[in-house]
């Protein structure tokens, strides 16, 4: 191997690795304040990306029925709970309203064929409210339970939306089209200006993140929740609220990382699962609660698919799976023995 | 006591495939029963042990490969392979449980996805096992010559493994270390009080699910004689939970009916969803994963509790030769001894050089205003926490940083100020977890019946000790069913089965109503008038004061008075530390 190579094989682990920072970063937030591991987050990624080469092929009607009919279950599930009118009308607002409104939008903007921010944003905007559509469905009534129950919850969610994936996007992948077709020559390194855009947009929201938390004061609730809901509660933060908040976020950092990396790798349905995987080996590396381990533990893992995949291509995904092992490992020889579960 | 339902359940088994059902049920009947199988093993590590496995349809595939490389490859007989399945499956079990069985909850669960998906990648890239391919041309099983290829011989085997596999789960749970298994959702550290040695419990509750698994792989690859990656993935994993989850993880039928509905609903969906989709794909996971949450939010416990009324298992309690005791040490000789134990937590200090020692048939008792040190002592003592600095001594001994386990193995027994009685388990089931150290029997003799003359014994114990503290009426009730006062004295009667030399209580009067304060009071009396030792950590002044022979009165993690409750009561630093305290609070 010489040393191109070895650049080569850095530069494509880095940036791999910066799409798993961002799902690492979002499975934290979402686990510290639902206690929710959010198996689903895998789904966003593919979803934002079909949506993303959906609508710019010019029919992105599949996307909006499947919005439409979660949110429609959504907004079933939540009116019960509801005890006042205000409450009923943001509800139907949030479930029935944006499904409705993206639409007309979408409607009126495809056959314009809009400049590939707009389309990225309007493939946010068909992912992401997925995400606290599935809160409100699967999550919120089980608020009270084990991370354990949790979890299974979010597996069975998993697999149903990978199921209505395949419904609504079907089994062929798709690639979206790149945001800039730049190219720069650093020495004997090729740049795209894609991989930049995934940098930048890591970055981005590592800093929106920061500021969100340290800053303001729903940052500063949902930090709360994180730390004691029962507390947090009863200083009067809506839990339920925050829990929506931070699928909000995930949804909306899900969808951003597939309409990225849709443009460097061919996604299905399902192959959203395996990218968010390797986000949670991230993630556990940082203990499920340290955002900047999970961030560095996630280049790792980029790090060591990327070579993996040079030196032992069929192989890869069962040594970056592996390397979760002596993490585990090292983290079960730090545990004391003896400790009631909840 | 002998149980005659297995052998119609066996008749039936081996007649139903020949009574004319149509070839088709015959086969569904053998995915239920292969599916129950591995169900029944997550019942035992999920709903009993409380262990989430989201993996086992890959010990499936362990115990199916195994058999498919050695009959295809070397010429095996299928019958040659089936223990070599079970150990494939077990041994990888412990190579996994190993790595990953000191995690907590959902680490454990997120590390079986991890291994899950990793061996399924391994398989479908290695060379030796066919890759994506597989292994096919798996021979049948054959008796004398004559290969069972009949769909209804395969179905009178499975059946009967099946039966065979609910025997000895109900067996196993029912044996001193299905107890200690049972004990492992919410009572770890109150079984490690008591000697069980809870890390080889959860290990031995994952290789049996393990080798249960193993054995449907087995039946799986004789079954279909042909394997590939794609049934022992991560999908194929979730689906077993699935099962036992809307079943009922809780209880072995549960397993049965959850095998039964699911595998049922999968056979329906699988041929009319992609008729009203038009296209082909396993849209079945729609309705499965919906059905998951669905049943984790509106029964939790699964659909078995639903239909069967659980009732109290009454278990006949047969005369056994009374179980050998220990050497207890001398009347008035020393049992406990603290020397200047400390404990601090960062900054504070939460006990302070604390020094006294508890004898041979005396009663003493650890006092002190809230927030005094009492309960982090008591902790230093039982080896649950460890001292920064100091010394315990039992009898002579240095018990110093022991752990629980060993602790109790010297003749230790202790009581919890928040009681932790096992709750799935009847009131003297928990007492005879109690008496775990003083059994030998290993799960294999448990699985294998073999432990009956030594589970009477234990359940002789129990009962004289439930006789002694005046439970005997509740015996065979749900222990959580009790008051909270009764609860507290099923934890002296579970710790009385240790047959203790030194009884530590913390705060056992909590919760009792009057005359029960006077019964503990009097059992308390008799047990030292035996020899016993006793430290009490206690609330109840007056229950204190007329019971104890020496009191030791901490404030600020020191110890401010020790004495007679007389003297103590009119100790000048023992009256500031409550009084004084409460004037401060006031102000």
């Amino acid at each position: 191997m010489d040393s191109s190579i070895l650049l080569i094989l850095f530069q494509d682990g880095i940036v791999n690795g910066a799409v798993y920072a961002l799902l690492a970063l979002s499975l934290v937030l979402v686990f510290t304040v639902t206690r929710v591991v959010l198996v689903p987050q895998g789904e966003f990624v593919s979803f934002g990306a079909l949506s993303y080469a959906a609508i710019g092929e010019g029919h992105p009607w599949p996307s909006v029925v499947l919005l439409a009919g979660l949110g429609g279950l959504a907004f079933l599930r939540g009116i019960w709970a509801v005890h006042n009118v205000r409450a009923a009308a943001w509800l139907a607002a949030e479930t029935l309203g944006i499904p409705l409104v993206l639409a007309v939008l979408l409607k009126w903007a495809v056959p314009s064929h809009p400049p590939l921010v707009l389309q990225a944003g309007l493939a946010l905007a068909l992912t992401a409210p997925l995400a606290p559509y599935l809160y409100r469905v699967s999550f919120q009534s089980l608020a009270q339970a084990s991370v354990l129950v949790l979890l299974i919850a979010s597996v069975g969610t998993h697999l149903a939306l990978s199921g209505l994936g395949l419904v609504t996007f079907g089994p062929e992948g798709a690639r979206g089209p790149a945001f800039s077709d730049a190219v720069m020559m650093a020495g004997e390194l090729m740049i795209t200006g894609q991989s930049l855009w995934i940098l930048g947009l890591t970055a981005l929201v590592m800093g929106g993140l920061y500021l969100f938390f340290t800053h303001t004061l729903l940052g500063a609730a949902l930090r709360a929740t994180a730390v004691n809901r029962l507390g947090a509660r009863l200083v009067g933060i809506p839990t339920t609220q925050a829990g929506l908040i931070a699928f909000w976020l995930a949804g909306l950092i899900g969808a951003a990382s597939g309409v990225l990396i849709s443009a460097q790798t061919t996604l299905s349905y399902d192959s959203g699962f395996l990218v968010g995987l390797k986000g949670f080996v991230a993630a556990i590396i940082g203990g499920m609660a340290s955002y900047p381990l999970a961030a560095a533990a996630a280049i790792l893992v980029g790090l060591v698919e990327s070579f993996a995949s040079f030196w032992a291509s069929a192989f890869k995904e069962v040594i970056v799976f592996t390397v979760i092992i002596p993490v585990l490992l090292w983290r079960s020889l730090r545990h004391r023995g003896v400790e009631d579960e909840e | 006591m002998i149980r005659l339902w297995p052998i119609p359940a066996l008749l039936a088994a081996l007649a139903l495939p020949w009574l004319g059902l149509p070839i088709f049920w015959v086969s569904l009947l053998n995915t239920i029963g292969i599916a129950a199988i591995v169900a029944t093993g997550i019942v035992v590590l999920t709903g009993i042990g409380g262990m989430t496995s989201f993996g086992q349809a890959a010990f499936v595939g362990f115990g199916a490969y195994a058999s498919a490389l050695l009959t295809t490859a070397w010429g095996w007989s299928p019958w040659l392979t089936l223990p070599v399945s079970l150990a494939a499956s077990g041994l990888s079990a412990l190579a996994i449980g190993a790595i990953t069985l000191r995690l907590s909850g959902h680490y454990l669960a997120l590390g079986t996805i991890a291994w899950a998906v990793s061996l399924y990648y391994l398989a479908g890239n290695l060379d030796a096992v066919g890759r994506n391919d597989g292994i096919s041309g798996i021979p049948p099983l054959s008796v004398g010559g004559y290969a069972l290829i009949d769909t209804r011989w395969s179905c009178m085997l499975i059946l009967t493994a099946l039966l065979g596999v609910v025997l000895a789960t109900r067996n196993l749970l029912d044996s001193r270390w299905g107890r200690a298994i049972r004990s492992l959702r919410g009572g770890v550290v109150a079984a490690a009080s008591f000697g069980v040695d809870t890390a080889r419990a959860r290990m031995l509750a994952f290789v049996y699910a393990a080798m249960l698994a193993g054995l449907a792989g087995w039946l799986y690859a004789h079954l279909q004689r042909a394997v590939n990656p794609t049934p022992f993935g991560l999908v194929a994993g979730i689906q077993y939970l699935l099962m036992a989850v809307v079943g009922g993880a809780g209880f072995v039928p549960g397993a049965l009916l959850g095998a039964t509905l699911v595998t049922l609903v999968n056979d329906r969906l699988q041929d009319l969803l992609p008729k009203l989709l038009g296209a082909a794909g396993n849209y079945e996971v729609i309705v499965f994963g919906l059905l998951l949450v669905l049943v984790l939010q509106s029964a939790p416990d699964g659909l078995w509790p639903l239909l069967a009324r659980p009732r109290d298992r009454v278990r006949r309690l047969m005369s056994a030769p009374a179980l050998p005791r220990r050497q207890h040490p001398a009347l008035g000789s020393v049992i406990l001894e603290a020397a200047s134990l400390r404990k601090q937590f960062g900054g504070l200090v939460a006990v302070a050089d604390l020094s006294f020692s508890v004898h041979a048939g005396e009663i003493v008792a650890l006092i002190g205003p809230n927030g005094a040190g009492k309960s982090t002592s008591f902790n230093l003592l039982t080896g649950v926490a460890r001292p920064s600095s100091g010394q315990t001594r039992f009898a002579g001994l240095d018990i110093t940083g022991r752990t629980p386990q060993s602790i109790a193995r010297l003749g230790i027994a202790r009581s919890f100020q928040h009681v932790k009685l096992v709750a799935s388990m009847s009131v003297i089931e928990n007492v005879a977890l109690g008496a775990h150290l003083r059994g030998t029997a290993s799960p294999l003799a448990g699985v294998l019946r073999l432990d009956r003359a030594e589970e009477a014994r234990l359940f002789a114990e129990a009962a004289i000790q439930l006789d002694r503290t005046g439970l005997t009426a509740h015996a065979f009730r749900p222990a959580t069913a009790l008051a909270l006062g009764q609860q507290r004295i099923v934890e002296i009667a579970r710790a009385l089965c240790l047959d203790p030399s030194l009884l530590l209580l913390d705060e056992p009067a909590a919760g009792l109503r009057h005359n029960e304060k006077q019964e503990l009071a009097t059992l308390l009396s008799r047990l030292r008038a035996e020899g016993m030792a006793i430290l009490l950590v206690e609330h109840d002044m007056e229950f204190v004061m007329s019971l104890a022979d020496r009191l030791v009165v901490m404030d600020f993690g020191t110890r401010i008075a020790e004495g007679k409750p007389a003297d103590v009561r009119h100790n000048p630093a023992v009256i500031e530390a409550y009084l004084g305290a409460a004037v401060e609070d006031a102000s």
